[in-house]
């Protein structure tokens, strides 16, 4: 008897608990095991792209030409390059770069995207005119196309194409979220608060951008993944990093021509550019199902 | 009598409807035409009809959550019409709406403390301590608790929902509370207690209401007055009881004769309408009933009938009533 009252009162403890949306998502996120292993791997390349420069075996430009192209060893773990650096180096100081070009490019992008998409759903009318038109010129352009359009304007180097990456990404951000607020715009809620009496700018900053922000942060976690295979991309055809910079794609590119003598100089790289896309994709994927269940495909 | 606190005439909203590549306009659905009323300051005025006929854009309508087409509307000796929308906005003070879906009405990531306090901040109101004791203030006013207070919207029932919709609609201590269709998202049990805390909440705060549903049961139950309309017009005004006793207006006696009456062996003619319920933007000429009307004659396919008062408190707008 006491033991059911013991129970019941557990319930209705249980019951009185604040569970705020994050929480519930984080409770969904945890279930989700493809979800906690990409999450797993974005953290171990955050670690590796903090404290890379400080465990790495070797320094990233020693060159020591006697000992070029050397297969994987205990000394070098992922073997060494056409110059005589230890792979294994550069790749833990490439996950800075890529790590910091994905980031910032994407946050660049979401908050740009955001903020056109959201006057252009919230406005319409003309403002949604020219804003959406300028979305669909840039889309239709393939994005890497663009990215080396906006390089070769700006010149190549990596902050460039990370201001690239950040600008041929604003259509999608843009896009997602006036969709979004087209949608929110007509809910009840919405019209309560215009009729409450509030000011069209509290009606867009607390009530409308707050539940337009999980798609974007679905979104951004995956835009971080394509970004860093298109920073890759670009260090790839010589437009983003420079020569001595250990970006994966730009180790790619270069070690591409001993493919056949030395294949491990290029596939430490690919394999390192790999697992971190395929880490953002799954944390990202879980993430949408956690934070948005209706957006699953 | 006592005093006017709305008065809307000849409101007219067209919703343009645009078709093409340029948006060019194409038609009007004429959702609310030429409708005119006044509310009484502590009454209840209940507005009935079918689904479409434009009884919730009128509510907002007045409130300018859409902006009216044509008419005029004055609320406590001020043209709502004519204000700007910054004037507008200072105004929804005074004039506050309840809504119909309780489960959107919401907003999904705020708690409840926030949800009643923002009327409140919104309007400058209070310092923060105040605000906060009065939201608690008024989360037992309408039957919940002050533990409440911290939960989001989705752990409520749809009563209990509604009730927080009430409760921010008081928080600014409105003169006019326009309710849309406030019960019919809740099951019957429901409606009857939040129908009776609504009367509570008028009686105590002096309230008027203009209450838009449906149901002519819940509106029969909390109307003082009742108006009819029948595709975007007006048809029929009238007190309460007079309406249900003696509906004038064809339109009004086929909607009563469908109330269900808690009577088996009760017999009693039932007026069924034939067809459907014309477009509103394409309405038939004349009166807009007489496509369906039982009781139609040749003008009413020519002249669109005026709404008058036929008997002291009754309005009508039929030609049927012609000679009185």
């Amino acid at each position: 008897m006491s033991e059911i009252a013991s129970k019941t009162s557990i319930n209705l403890a249980q019951e009185d608990q604040v569970v705020g949306p994050w929480k519930e998502a984080w409770r969904s996120f945890r279930k989700n095991k493809s979800a906690l292993v990409g999450t797993a791997i974005v953290i171990f390349f955050v670690l590796l792209a903090i404290l890379g420069p400080f465990i790495a075996p070797q320094g990233i430009n020693d060159q020591n030409l006697s000992q070029r192209l050397l297969p994987p060893s205990s000394e070098f773990w992922f073997g060494t390059d056409d110059l005589g650096r230890d792979i294994f180096s550069r790749i833990l100081h490439g996950a800075r770069i890529s790590l910091t070009v994905g980031f910032f490019a994407v946050v660049i992008s979401a908050a740009a995207g955001s903020f056109l998409g959201i006057i252009a759903g919230y406005y319409g009318k003309w403002i949604d005119t020219i804003i959406s038109r300028i979305f669909d010129i840039m889309l239709a352009f393939p994005s890497i196309l663009l990215a080396i359009a906006v390089v070769s304007i700006l010149g190549p180097s990596l902050r460039n194409a990370l201001i690239a990456i950040a600008i041929i990404n604003i259509p999608n951000f843009g896009r997602l979220i006036r969709s979004r607020v087209l949608s929110i715009k007509e809910e009840e809620y919405i019209h309560a608060a215009k009729a409450i009496g509030m000011k069209n700018a509290r009606i867009l900053w607390r009530h409308i951008l707050p539940n337009s922000m999980t798609p974007v942060i679905v979104q951004g976690t995956l835009a971080i993944a394509t970004a860093i295979i298109e920073a890759a991309a670009l260090g790839f055809l010589g437009l983003g990093a420079e020569a001595p910079q250990p970006e994966w794609g730009k180790m790619l590119a270069d070690a591409r021509i001993f493919l056949l003598n030395a294949p491990w100089a290029m596939i430490f790289p690919g394999l390192a550019i790999m697992l971190t896309v395929v880490g953002f994709n799954l944390m990202g994927d879980g993430l949408r199902d956690a934070l948005d269940p209706k957006m699953k495909s | 009598m006592a005093n006017v606190l709305l008065k809307v005439e000849n409101l007219t909203k067209y919703f343009p409807i645009r078709a093409g590549m340029l948006a060019r306009k194409v038609g009007d659905v004429k959702a609310v035409n030429d409708i005119s009323f006044e509310v009484y300051e502590g009454e209840t005025l209940g507005i009935v009809g079918e689904s479409g006929c434009g009884k919730s854009t009128t509510g907002r309508v007045i409130m300018r959550l859409h902006e009216p087409t044509s008419g005029k509307v004055t609320f406590d000796g001020v043209e709502l019409t004519a204000l700007s929308s910054e004037e507008m906005r200072k105004v929804r003070r005074d004039i506050q709406m309840v809504f119909q879906d309780p489960y959107a009405s919401l907003n999904p990531r705020h708690t409840v403390e926030k949800i009643l306090e923002e009327p409140l901040i919104v309007h400058g109101i209070g310092s923060a301590e105040e605000r906060r004791r009065k939201v608690i203030e008024y989360l037992e006013v309408v039957g919940l608790s002050a533990y409440h207070a911290k939960r989001y919207p989705h752990q409520f029932s749809g009563g209990q929902r509604q009730r927080i919709g009430i409760a921010r609609a008081l928080m600014t201590n409105p003169k006019l509370i326009i309710a849309d269709e406030p019960v019919s998202a809740l099951d019957v049990s429901i409606q009857a207690q939040v129908l009776n805390l609504m009367q509570k909440l008028q009686e105590d705060l002096k309230l008027t209401y203009i209450f838009i549903a449906h149901d002519l049961g819940v509106v029969r139950h909390i109307s003082d007055r009742v108006a009819v309309m029948y595709l975007g017009s007006m048809v029929e005004l009238a007190a309460s009881e007079d309406l249900y006793a003696e509906p004038l207006h064809p339109y009004s006696q086929a909607l009563l004769s469908a109330v269900p009456i808690p009577d088996p062996n009760y017999e009693r003619e039932q007026v069924i309408l034939t067809g459907d319920i014309p477009s509103p933007s394409n309405p038939p000429t004349g009166c807009a009933f007489h496509t369906r009307c039982p009781m139609a004659m040749e003008v009413c396919k020519q002249q669109v009938p005026q709404f008058r008062q036929v008997k002291p408190g009754h309005s009508v707008a039929c030609h049927l009533y012609n000679d009185r």
